[in-house]
């Protein structure tokens, strides 16, 4: 096929690309296909389009953390879940309650996320979490023993369908009623 | 869950018939039960509570207790009871409640100390612990919502359409003049390796034995040795010239002797007389 001359054309390499891409594409990855320079807002609009035009079809396009990529709509989901009968693992209550101090505290140390749950970070927790590629140190803490500082990464965000952390909830929406304490 | 697992665990009764307790004014029988839980029911406990943070968080929910308003000794005697039982089961989750129940304590025993009217307006020393429990639940329910989330490879299914991949790396570029010079090259490395063909040796055995017979025409008598000359002729020369020497022996024409084992041959003509 030659260089794509028309917008309908550029429309359809992007199209192909998003199906076939496994990680989700950013627009400067957008760019590197066209040998004409293609203007940011051009791409936008074609991803809008492309959205439109995938409306009734059994994929969306979805924008998450790095980029656009295509997924089946959820309503399928059900039955992919039957390809592979195997249940993902569950993470223990302590990886979840680690992974929410991370993600609401950034950047935390250990100790942040010992002093919030009360309790000692089991090690193995961590290694789950980076291992997943969900958390990962991005510095230490200025104070004695230089603790490691922990972040959410985009790979998470990614997996979760967010394009940034903004879309999680608030953690006031999380507050339950006044806690009083009687004496 | 973690309420389910509570449930299961039987209500520890309080021996002592009756209690003499009055809270606000109104009479006391009955210990809060959930407190209570038996020693033995520990590693359901354990398991169920993410930590006294979390234990604590679950009675204030459940019951809507007043916590801090539990009969301090009895609590604090349960307490150590655990951490017995803590030694066996899990050491590092002992201390963690042992500083959870000091910490009450302390602020049971900081309300009951009479205030100096003057810093009456100083933090309540509840303040503390009601903000970490807060936040604590706050944390709890925002790692439900994580877990609940679609999240891909579990209800996100990401397309992932395959295609030929072709090679990012090109080909480079040959000219006829690369491909001579190269060709070149091959054709001098190859004189190195040239082999040394072993073609037939045109020798005769018949040729060589008239070579022989005309010798001992002229000697005679010649030593075996003296037939093979071992510097000028290759081994098939030599080969063929002992199977002319063993031929010419066996058509008779000529006769070899030996004095004793080991001594010299020689070859000498058969004459026929």
């Amino acid at each position: 096929m030659s260089e794509p001359e028309n917008i309908a054309q550029k429309k359809q390499v992007l199209e192909v690309a998003l199906l076939t891409s496994r990680q989700p594409l950013s627009l400067d990855d957008m760019q590197k296909m066209f040998v004409d320079r293609i203007e940011r807002a051009t791409l936008r609009m074609l991803l809008d389009e492309l959205k439109q035009d995938w409306e009734e079809r059994t994929m969306e396009l979805v924008q998450v953390a790095t980029g656009y990529r295509f997924q089946a709509r959820t309503e399928y989901v059900t039955f992919l879940a039957r390809l592979n009968p195997e249940k993902q693992p569950k993470y223990s209550r302590a990886v979840m309650e680690t992974l929410a101090i991370i993600a609401y505290r950034q950047p935390v140390t250990r100790g942040d996320i010992e002093e919030i749950r009360g309790v000692a970070v089991n090690p193995n927790v961590m290694r789950q979490l980076q291992e997943r590629d969900w958390v990962d140190i991005v510095g230490q803490r200025e104070v004695p023993g230089r603790p490691s500082l922990y972040a959410t990464t985009k790979h998470f965000l990614n997996d979760l369908n967010l394009r940034s952390l903004a879309e999680l909830p608030a953690m006031e929406d999380f507050v339950k009623t006044e806690i009083q304490l009687d004496l | 869950m973690c309420s389910q697992n509570l449930r299961d665990i039987k209500p520890y009764m309080q021996t002592q018939a009756t209690l003499d307790a009055r809270i606000h004014g109104e009479a006391f029988t009955q210990a809060p039960h959930d407190l209570y839980i038996p020693p033995d029911a520990l590693e359901i406990y354990l398991d169920a509570f993410e930590g006294p943070l979390d234990l604590l968080l679950y009675l204030i929910r459940k019951h809507n207790l007043d916590v801090l308003d539990i009969p301090m000794a009895d609590l604090t005697r349960q307490y150590m009871l655990y951490m017995e039982k803590m030694k066996a089961i899990k050491l590092e989750l002992a201390g963690d409640y042992l500083l959870m129940s000091a910490m009450l304590i302390e602020i049971k025993s900081r309300m009951l100390l009479p205030k100096p009217v003057e810093i009456e307006s100083e933090d309540d020393p509840r303040a503390e612990l009601v903000r970490r429990l807060i936040e604590y639940e706050s944390i709890k329910l925002a790692a439900q919502h994580l877990d609940e989330m679609p999240k891909v490879g579990e209800d996100i299914a990401v397309a992932s359409a395959y295609y030929q991949h072709i090679s990012d790396v090109k080909p480079p570029e040959v000219s006829l003049d690369d491909l001579t010079e190269a060709w070149r090259n091959v054709l001098k490395r190859v004189i190195h390796f040239k082999h040394h063909k072993v073609g037939k040796a045109e020798l005769s055995v018949r040729e060589h034995m008239s070579i022989i017979l005309r010798r001992l025409q002229v000697d005679s008598f010649l030593e075996f040795s003296q037939l093979f000359d071992v510097t000028k002729d290759g081994i098939p020369k030599l080969v063929v010239c002992f199977l002319a020497v063993l031929e010419l022996a066996r058509e008779g024409l000529l006769r070899m002797t030996q004095q004793a084992p080991f001594s010299p041959i020689y070859v000498q003509l058969n004459s026929c007389e």
